[in-house]
């Protein structure tokens, strides 16, 4: 049906002709939204509103005048990024009830190219996590726990019981956006990636999932984690729609300063034939203690894939690989201890009822309105940050991060036009296996594929490639030079055609998809 | 390095977050276990990176008011507030120390 396929070709294509319209899309969108919520990706669905802009953009198709690919296209935002109007909580209690003043640069300008806003998804609270677990709108939930690719695999005794206790997790903290683009209830969202966040999920979740270069997009409007490496990140259901989204939001903002002022020219994917001049790089490093076999011989299998194609495979080395989560650690809850200083109930956000000074309504306030994680983090960052601690933790840690920078830019000046490697060690753990350790623990384990990409400011993309023994999506991820997203996309858009990953066979999308099309079962989506 | 009370205290005093329990101490006791694994590195010659953008010229733009005049906005998202003033409690006040701490917590 038409809720499945990909943006570029098809949906818009059916827009322009007026066989669907926006409205359509948009209520059977909300529709699914509805008998999927048990997944628990949305802490907001705008309604109202989206209809609204629905009913704007049919006006505009009408006319035969849309503003481009993307109008009346349905999208949702991880709620760390402000929406006016709508509020904003970073799935903490710091900010329940806030209602933003504003639209970050990336929501107006989708916004103004005529995407309709769904709604705002589920994270982890202020994005400090790897599992969508720890907001306190409670986890979200991987759609394909409910697939029949899933089903099929688990050894089940009661069919009910299972999918009350055996549901995977989404990985995160992006993981609503992940399941919101997964189970189809919008074409594309946005997440945030610091460590890993839009990656990480996508992998899980079987999406394509973009990690920017550092000052290519806007910032304005993302509630910072750690200004130094917070991206807005991508999230479609095929490489061609990520490129597409990128083009709309992607270029200078004089309202954040850490954007580029290089112009940036939108650009369509070519469809890459030739792999022959292409040199592909593997980071030995990147066989991590942890990575499974299954996704071991994925790697493998795909560094054969492009060096049968003719292109040239060899083995690289990124020697301060395994520093980076150390490194990361110290310098991000260094940089949270300074972002969440601005949490003190007096502006905006929670405000704790104890009155008699105002260092202890703060300290009331902050207690209330934050969680163990974010407090632990805030904590360790301000002990980093000490006088007689600042020299030997934090700066020690910047110059560890120009040593990880520096191993990048060595390889890449060595002819490597781009990295690949693995995204995750595995495929989505049970919910009830992941809680058990902490979310220290769990972020110090997961982010160490994706988390040196970030030291460095490099674009990155997961690819989903395989599904697991276990029925569950595998990704593969690339990792290119800075502000050379076309290269990497195209590369990217390469391999997914060679894969061709499987759609996921969810009931309540065929439930409500009787849709124009006839639904097609290749998994191409361009 | 052993975490004194002292740095406790002031971390709490910094930070404006308490520990609340033994957990949020053995916490922090174990991210600067991990932190010291920064020591292994070799970082002799080389200069803090701040930002990846280094090479690159910050943006600044023209010291202009091209927009404001949002102060109702702004007032609305706030709990407190008294005519076009956020409202604080006395400031001024310390924290009571550590021990007295626990019995204004019990208290509250």
């Amino acid at each position: 049906g038409c809720l499945e396929k990909g943006m570029r070709l098809q949906v818009s294509a059916a827009l322009k002709e007026g066989q669907v319209t926006p409205t359509q899309l948009c209520q059977r969108c909300l529709a699914l939204i509805r008998s999927t919520k048990f997944l628990n990706a949305y802490i907001t669905v705008a309604e109202e509103s989206a209809l609204k802009q629905a009913e704007e953009s049919e006006k505009r198709y009408r006319r035969g005048q849309p503003l481009g690919v993307l109008d009346g296209i349905p999208i949702s935002v991880k709620d760390n990024f402000n929406t006016t109007g709508i509020e904003t909580t970073c799935a903490s209690n710091m900010l329940k009830g806030y209602i933003s003043p504003y639209n970050a640069t990336v929501v107006q300008k989708l916004l103004d190219q005529g995407a309709v806003l769904l709604g705002k998804t589920n994270l982890d609270e202020f994005a400090m996590g790897s599992g969508s677990t720890d907001g306190v709108f409670g986890p979200v939930r991987n759609p394909w726990s409910y697939s029949r690719q899933y089903k099929e695999k688990s050894v089940s005794k009661s069919l009910s019981e299972d999918e009350e206790s055996n549901w995977v997790i989404t990985g995160g903290s992006s993981g609503g956006s992940a399941a919101a683009v997964s189970s189809f209830t919008c074409f594309a969202a946005l997440g945030s990636d610091t460590g890993g966040s839009t990656r990480n999920p996508a992998a899980h979740c079987g999406v394509v999932g973009l990690k920017p270069t550092y000052g290519l997009i806007s910032r304005h409007g993302l509630i910072p984690l750690v200004n130094s490496m917070d991206v807005p990140g991508i999230l479609t259901r095929c490489v061609d729609d990520a490129a597409v989204v990128l083009g709309s939001v992607a270029g200078h903002d004089p309202k954040d300063s850490t954007t580029i002022q290089d112009n940036f020219k939108p650009f369509e994917l070519p469809d890459l034939t030739d792999v022959s001049k292409l040199s592909i790089g593997i980071p030995k490093e990147y066989h991590a203690p942890g990575l499974s076999s299954e996704i071991l011989a994925l790697w493998s299998n795909a560094a054969d894939l492009f060096k049968n194609a003719g292109a040239k495979v060899i083995e690289v080395s990124l020697p301060h690989t395994r520093y980076s989560i150390v490194c990361y650690h110290v310098l991000c809850t260094a940089e949270v201890a300074s972002n969440m200083a601005r949490f003190d109930g007096l502006e905006y956000g929670h405000r704790s009822d104890m009155n008699e000074s105002t260092e202890s309504m703060y300290a009331a306030t902050r207690r209330e309105g934050f969680n163990d994680v974010v407090r632990g983090r805030i904590l360790s960052g301000n002990y980093f940050l000490l006088k007689q601690n600042y020299e030997n933790y934090f700066i020690k840690a910047q110059k560890v991060r120009r040593l990880i920078a520096s191993d990048f830019v060595k390889v890449f000046r060595s002819g490597v036009d781009i990295l690949l490697t693995p995204t995750t060690l595995s495929d989505a753990v049970p919910y009830m296996e992941f809680i058990k350790e902490d979310n220290r623990t769990r972020s110090t384990q997961d982010d160490i594929l994706t988390q040196a990409a970030n030291m460095a400011g490099l674009p990155a993309i997961n690819v989903p490639t395989a599904l697991s023994e276990r029925g569950l999506p595998i990704g593969l991820q690339f990792i290119g030079r800075s502000f050379q997203e076309k290269q990497l996309l195209t590369v990217a858009k390469w391999f997914e055609k060679q894969v061709k990953f499987p759609m996921i066979q969810l009931e309540e999308v065929k439930r409500l998809d009787h849709g124009v099309f006839q639904h097609q079962k290749s998994a191409s989506f361009s | 390095p052993e975490v004194t009370a002292e740095v406790l205290a002031h971390l709490e005093r910094l930070a404006l977050v308490d520990f609340r329990d033994a957990e949020g101490v053995e916490r922090l006791q174990k991210a600067i276990q991990f932190a010291d694994h920064l020591r292994e590195v070799n970082t002799d010659g080389v200069e803090p990176m701040d930002s990846v953008l280094e090479d690159r010229c910050l943006y600044l733009r023209e010291d202009d008011v091209t927009e404001g005049n949002c102060t109702k906005e702004l007032l609305k998202n706030a709990r407190e507030k008294v005519e076009e003033y956020f409202v604080a409690p006395p400031g001024n006040i310390p924290l009571p120390k550590l021990d007295e701490q626990e019995t204004s917590l019990q208290g509250s």
